[in-house]
């Protein structure tokens, strides 16, 4: 399964800077972020081309994070077809804590970035709806 | 001014009356310590093994000092000294760290604890006729069950709100002619600047007197309160080991609290050598207790610091006056008139593995209220990467801390190593609260 970097960051300036910063100078590559907010600080998730990299050198730098696996889906970026993903999801009762997309050629292709509840079988299950998903050599060939 | 008294033969004892009736009860109270498993053990080391060893006042000097740690040593049952039977009445309050510690007071403590409080509500003018708001939290907390019981015992009209909800503070104030408050000093500026909320000003209210306790308050903001709500505020003085409030009041005069030396023995000594202070000079303040059978608790170091004011008083009472608290020989802190210490919150934090050993106590002011927030470190090592997570470690660490110091803080969680580092005993209070 792909790997998302989970960052936590104060809500001030010059946060996410620091981030950014490490990453830079080591090279890495970010494919997408998001941030959920929490008033005082805010949890930072970010796909990048080498994950476990990343975690390794925010690590040293003293930053709390963590790796986490998510479920991405490519779909076809038409209108209807989130509602598509997310109609089967709700079908099969799999709730999604935080969720984020991104579009990769635009009016054709998006990926959707799934931190599910329960992931036992959801891969088959999508696959069988006709959905493809992104492994992390996929995710990473994204960048190429 | 009109003198009025609440017991005018006990208020006004001849001076060497009063100190008499001081041996007497000291030796009794030297009695009920003896049947303590605490104080039996630590009276023979000192060569006390019975009441008849206490032969003049000045023998009181003979008896080592009790702390707040030895009552948290003694913690349930080491200081009770009568049966568990004839206790009517438990107080615990917060110690140092998360072992609380307890006073035992029979039907008869109560009643003479409620008598010394039913003195101080007269000796401020107030009767019969008063409307009394008690705006101090009742329970565990002496504040409210003490004047709430000295109140009625005067028969006063009590409203027994509590503290907190300014808006049916203000609302039962105004429709039930509240005459005299028993309240915080900052709960009292805090109620002034909601009023205009209420749509209501000071002239709606009846309020005449406030009794202001709990927190220390400069003379400055005695006269602000009293300025800006056209009333008389006296100065309350009291600590749960000591029964609570009623242990000194002002008078109508203002001019320092009585101490009422029928019921407590009054030293005041340098905290570092333990010599009695000179007349008039600041020190720690230690109290005896003469009259609590179920708790009797002997020089017991209060941590406050205060002075004695020598020469009478114009209101005819005997019992002399100490100031106002100036500060304390601990690093006790006082948050919207709750007594904490940074030992309790430290053990909180250290018993949670998501957050670091780091940690910071932050004090400031809301308005005129208190604002306690804990700054706590994430530990990277735990750290998962799950919101709900860290939302639920933020409330456990608000429970765990509301358990132990009974006010809920902010809990501010921050990045590793991004909160200052103290080397040695840490100084990790910041109180950005200006002095009231």
């Amino acid at each position: 399964m792909p790997k998302q970097l989970h960052v936590f960051v104060e809500n001030k300036p010059g946060r996410l800077e620091s981030v950014t910063e490490v990453l830079y100078k080591n090279g890495i590559n970010v494919i997408a972020f998001t941030i959920q907010d929490r008033g005082d600080f805010g949890m930072l998730k970010l796909l990048a081309d080498k994950p476990d990299q990343a975690y390794l050198v925010l690590a040293d730098k003293g930053f709390a994070c963590a790796v986490k696996d998510v479920m991405m889906v490519a779909i076809k970026d038409k209108p209807g077809n989130l509602y598509k993903l997310t109609s089967v999801l709700l079908r099969h009762k799999v709730n999604i804590i935080d969720a984020h997309g991104f579009v990769i050629e635009p009016g054709k292709k998006g990926v959707c970035c799934l931190e599910l509840a329960e992931t036992k079988g959801v891969k088959q299950l999508l696959e069988k709806e006709g959905f493809s998903l992104m492994d992390e050599e996929k995710l990473a060939g994204l960048l190429l | 001014m009109a003198k009025a008294y609440w017991n005018k033969a006990e208020e006004t004892l001849e001076r060497n009356t009063l100190r008499k009736l001081q041996l007497k009860r000291l030796r009794e109270t030297v009695g009920w310590a003896l049947k303590t498993p605490f104080y039996r053990a630590r009276l023979r080391k000192a060569g006390i093994f019975s009441t008849r060893d206490i032969k003049r006042l000045d023998d009181l000097k003979k008896i080592p000092f009790t702390t707040k740690d030895d009552l948290r040593e003694c913690y349930p049952y080491g200081l009770l000294s009568v049966d568990l039977k004839d206790v009517v009445r438990i107080h615990t309050s917060s110690g140092t760290t998360g072992t609380p510690t307890v006073i035992y007071h029979t039907r008869e403590d109560v009643a003479r604890w409620t008598d010394l409080v039913a003195r101080c509500i007269v000796a401020t003018g107030a009767g019969k006729k008063d409307v009394f708001q008690n705006m101090m939290s009742y329970g565990m907390f002496t504040g409210g069950l003490g004047l709430h019981y000295g109140a009625e015992r005067v028969g006063m009209t009590v409203i027994p709100i509590g503290s907190g909800n300014t808006k049916r503070q203000i609302q039962l104030m105004h429709d039930f002619k509240t005459t005299v408050a028993h309240i915080t000093p900052s709960y009292m500026l805090h109620i002034y600047s909601k009023l205009s909320e209420a749509n209501l000003s000071v002239s709606d209210l009846s309020l005449k007197k406030a009794y202001l306790g709990a927190e220390p308050y400069s003379e400055n903001t005695r006269k602000k309160i009293e300025g800006l709500l056209g009333i008389d505020a006296y100065n309350s003085y009291g600590l749960s080991e000591m029964n609570g409030p009623g242990v000194a009041f002002e008078c109508v005069y203002k001019r320092g609290m009585h101490v009422w030396e029928d019921a407590y023995i009054i030293e005041v000594i340098d905290p570092r050598t333990l010599e009695e202070s000179c007349a008039e000079q600041e020190g720690e303040v230690v109290f005896t207790t003469l009259t609590r059978s179920a708790t009797p608790l002997l020089r017991y170091r209060t941590r406050d610091l205060a002075f004695i004011y020598e020469g009478g008083c114009k209101c005819g009472r005997t019992h002399r006056k100490i100031s106002r608290i100036t500060g304390r020989t601990d690093d006790m802190l006082i948050v919207n008139g709750v007594n904490v210490y940074p030992s309790q919150i430290e053990e909180v934090i250290m018993r949670i593995p998501q957050v670091g050993t780091n940690y910071q106590i932050y004090l400031e002011k809301e308005g005129s209220l208190d604002k306690l927030v804990v700054k706590v470190e994430i530990y990277s090592k735990m750290f998962k990467g799950d919101l709900r997570e860290l939302d639920a470690l933020r409330e456990r660490m608000q429970e765990d801390l509301r358990a132990s110091i009974i006010i809920s803080p902010a809990i501010e969680l921050h990045e590793p190593g991004s909160l200052p580092v103290f080397e040695g005993k840490a100084k990790r209070v910041v109180d950005t609260r200006q002095k009231l």
